[in-house]
């Protein structure tokens, strides 16, 4: 070890660490709903699409949770996007494209993709 | 790099590896690779997160569902429901934790966790202790970088000055002043060594911090080794203490595979090697010269002071010696201030102090406090209180050589001051619950004979003073002590505590002083009235029959083992006194409560 410039290139690489084993108010959360309809209806593919896409993006911050059945299994795989002091938006029939433009927009730019929420389909 | 969406933290301190931490984490992995989970989920074997007495523990995030007393068949469950299908498993949660309504309570709002401060223990329970990027992710070893990179010795010792940080190994010294003795102090030739010596039964504080978070002991070390201009130290470390050693050796060798330990650390020309020294498990090697003597290679003795060892210590060159969380403290005052330190505390004791909480008490555990709080807050709020409906009687600290805090000094605020002034002291931290089932002469008894074993017998006031202490507290407890015995035993504690020449000796008799002085009546129930109050001392209590009660049954008679119950069918029974062992079998079995103990 040389120089402090190589400490914090380390603890950099261990930032997921901190964020997850913290009480986590801060972060970011995703959560995917993963009851039987959830999984029936191809949740376990939008969960590795989204941890796939937050390697990708060096989004170690984001935490990612799992949640039980919230009664619209018609509308599964379903996903919430809870970013700290804002309503939590909830994002429908989910297909892993539809996660990546979701993580681009909404979790790294900060505009919701209104078209996947579940107002949206409400509204058709 | 691979994203880990859930991290499982699980306890592999002592105190769970005890209940079976192994098996839990052998079943956990097998069932998440039977899920195929395993890349997606990381498993972490962490130090102690303080609640032993509900162990193993399990901790799963971002959830943050704390898990207790999971047992390997738990596993299953716990990765079908929680982690495939994201549904907490209820009954397994710490029941504090669980609401009546939707969610959990977070960790931090239960009544174990609520007041408690973790500066020291900061880490335990949350890196796993084995992996020293974990340490880093957490600022590891940033302050030993900003110390040699932008400042000076004087600087460090300076700012552990200002944080009014005293040892915590219980005598309280100042430790900023101490390294500025030994910086000051000429030698071609300084040493810094930690004392993880940690005798007291029941208290395991220091081993909480080896294995939980060993890194931050090497860190300090090096900080005050830079402060001191020392290039070796030495962790001296009870045997017994197989789990602290092991991690302890594995922080050392990731610690000079960085860098971070041996020549030219950060760059700076400041070289530090470390090495552990294992003792025997003799109490008096926690006594500061014993100690040294013992990593010399000689017989654990102690001598007179001073010279202090900051003048002259191990190889008779000058010597920073530090209690194991003592040192805990020193990454995060450099990094927050002492400013921030010296925000928590009293006046006088600055800071938080860990204790090993047992005995009559609900949590037993690993707890930090700020110091300050009162024993009414350690023992039923953070404590849980006493179980089984007793009533709270006394609480010990400084374990053989402290004192008990009776309840009338329940809401003392805790610092070393305060403590030393109701005959207690504030000691490594093991702290012991009473209640109203125990005899405090049994109590002082059972301390003292500790001591007497753990006597080195270099000086006479200890060696025969505890042993003539502790027959006469046989003779009280046995029913043979005389009126004058009780003056006797005073005088003895005296004198032993004035003339012995090491703290063993002179905290001693503290256990007895303390005791005879809150709870005289008990010890003169003894003496007078030849009865033990709280049912203890085997000698002085008898089982009786009430014969209202008894139905003659006949089954006390079946289970004695000595046959002294003599009755025949539906008569009253009679205990043969004389042949009685007090056994307490036949009052355990007796269904109408028809056998009682006066």
């Amino acid at each position: 070890m040389k120089s402090l410039a190589e400490l914090a290139a380390i603890k950099e690489k261990m930032k997921q660490n901190a964020t997850m084993r913290e009480d986590g108010k801060s972060a970011t959360r995703i959560v995917v709903g993963m009851a039987t309809c959830g999984i029936a209806a191809g949740a376990r593919t939008i969960i590795n699409a989204v941890t796939a896409e937050l390697a990708k993006k060096d989004l170690e911050h984001v935490t990612l949770a799992q949640t039980g059945c919230i009664g619209m299994c018609r509308l599964e795989p379903i996903m919430d996007v809870i970013v700290p002091g804002q309503d939590p938006v909830t994002y429908v029939h989910l297909t892993p494209e539809k996660v990546t433009k979701i993580i681009n927009d909404h979790v790294i730019n900060g505009n919701i993709v209104q078209e996947y929420t579940i107002g949206a389909y409400e509204d058709k | 790099m691979n994203l880990y969406r859930s991290h499982v933290l699980l306890c592999a301190g002592t105190g769970c590896v005890a209940s079976g931490c192994h098996a839990v984490s052998d079943a956990f992995e097998a069932e998440l690779k039977e899920v195929g989970l395993e890349k997606e989920v990381k498993v972490v074997h962490t130090g102690c997160f303080g609640l032993c007495a509900l162990g193993p523990i399990m901790i799963i995030y971002p959830e943050g569902s704390f898990y207790a007393q999971v047992k390997a068949e738990d596993c299953k469950e716990i990765v079908d429901e929680h982690l495939l299908k994201g549904r907490i498993v209820t009954r397994l949660l710490y029941h504090e934790t669980v609401c009546e309504e939707e969610g959990m309570k977070s960790l931090s709002e239960t009544g174990f966790y609520k007041k408690q401060t973790r500066v020291a223990l900061r880490n335990c329970g949350v890196i796993d202790p084995e992996v020293i990027d974990e340490y880093i992710g957490f600022d590891g070893y940033l302050a030993l970088g900003k110390a040699l990179t932008e400042m000076t010795p004087q600087e460090v010792i300076d700012i552990v000055k200002a944080s009014g940080l005293r040892g915590r190994g219980g005598a309280g010294f100042p430790t900023g002043l101490k390294w500025e003795f030994a910086a000051k102090a000429e030698g071609d030739q300084k040493y810094v060594c930690a004392n993880a010596d940690e005798g007291d039964p029941g208290a395991f504080m220091d081993r909480s911090i080896l294995e939980g978070d060993p890194h931050a002991v090497i860190e300090a070390m090096s900080i005050a080794a830079y402060a001191i201009g020392a290039n070796q130290g030495y962790v001296y470390v009870r045997a017994e203490y197989p789990i602290a050693v092991h991690r302890l050796q594995i922080a050392i060798d990731q610690a000079k595979e960085y860098g971070l330990l041996g020549k030219n650390i950060f760059d700076s020309g400041f070289d530090f090697d470390l090495e552990i020294r294992l003792g025997a498990g003799a109490f008096v090697c926690g006594e500061e010269p014993a100690l040294l003597l013992s990593i010399e290679g000689h017989r654990g003795e102690p001598r007179s002071r001073p010279p202090f060892p900051a003048v002259k210590g191990l190889f008779g060159k000058p010597t920073v010696l530090n209690n194991v969380e003592t040192f805990a403290n020193i990454p995060q005052i450099m990094l927050k201030g002492a400013d921030w330190f010296s925000s928590m505390g009293t006046e006088k004791s600055k800071g938080t102090k860990v204790f090993a909480l047992g005995g009559n008490v609900t949590n037993v555990g690993l707890v930090e406090v700020p110091m300050g709080i009162t024993m009414r807050e350690i023992v039923e709020e953070i404590g849980g209180g006493v179980p089984n409906g007793k009533k709270f009687k006394a609480a010990q600290t400084g374990g053989p050589s402290g004192g008990c805090i009776p309840n009338v000094h329940f809401d003392v605020p805790i610092d070393y001051e305060n403590l030393a002034a109701v005959g207690s002291m504030m000691g490594s931290g093991g702290l012991i619950v009473m209640d109203e089932d125990n005899c405090m002469v049994d109590m002082a008894k059972f301390f003292l004979d500790f001591t007497v074993e753990e006597s080195c017998g270099k000086c006479s006031p200890c060696r025969i003073g505890t042993k003539r202490l502790s027959e006469i507290l046989e003779k009280i407890t046995s029913g043979h002590g005389k009126p004058e015995d009780l003056d006797k035993m005073e005088m003895l504690c005296t004198h032993i505590s004035k003339s012995s020449l090491c703290a063993l000796g002179q905290t001693a008799s503290n256990p007895v002083i303390s005791m005879y002085k809150y709870f005289k009546d008990e010890y003169k129930a003894h003496v007078y009235e030849k009865k033990c109050p709280a049912g203890i001392c085997k000698d002085l209590l008898q089982y009786v029959v009430v014969p209202e009660k008894c139905i003659g049954c006949t089954l006390c008679a079946k289970v004695c083992p000595v046959h002294c119950i003599s009755g025949k069918v539906k008569e009253i029974h009679v205990i043969d006194q004389k042949e009685c062992i007090k056994c307490g079998v036949c009052m355990e079995k007796c269904k109408f409560d028809a056998i009682i103990k006066k």
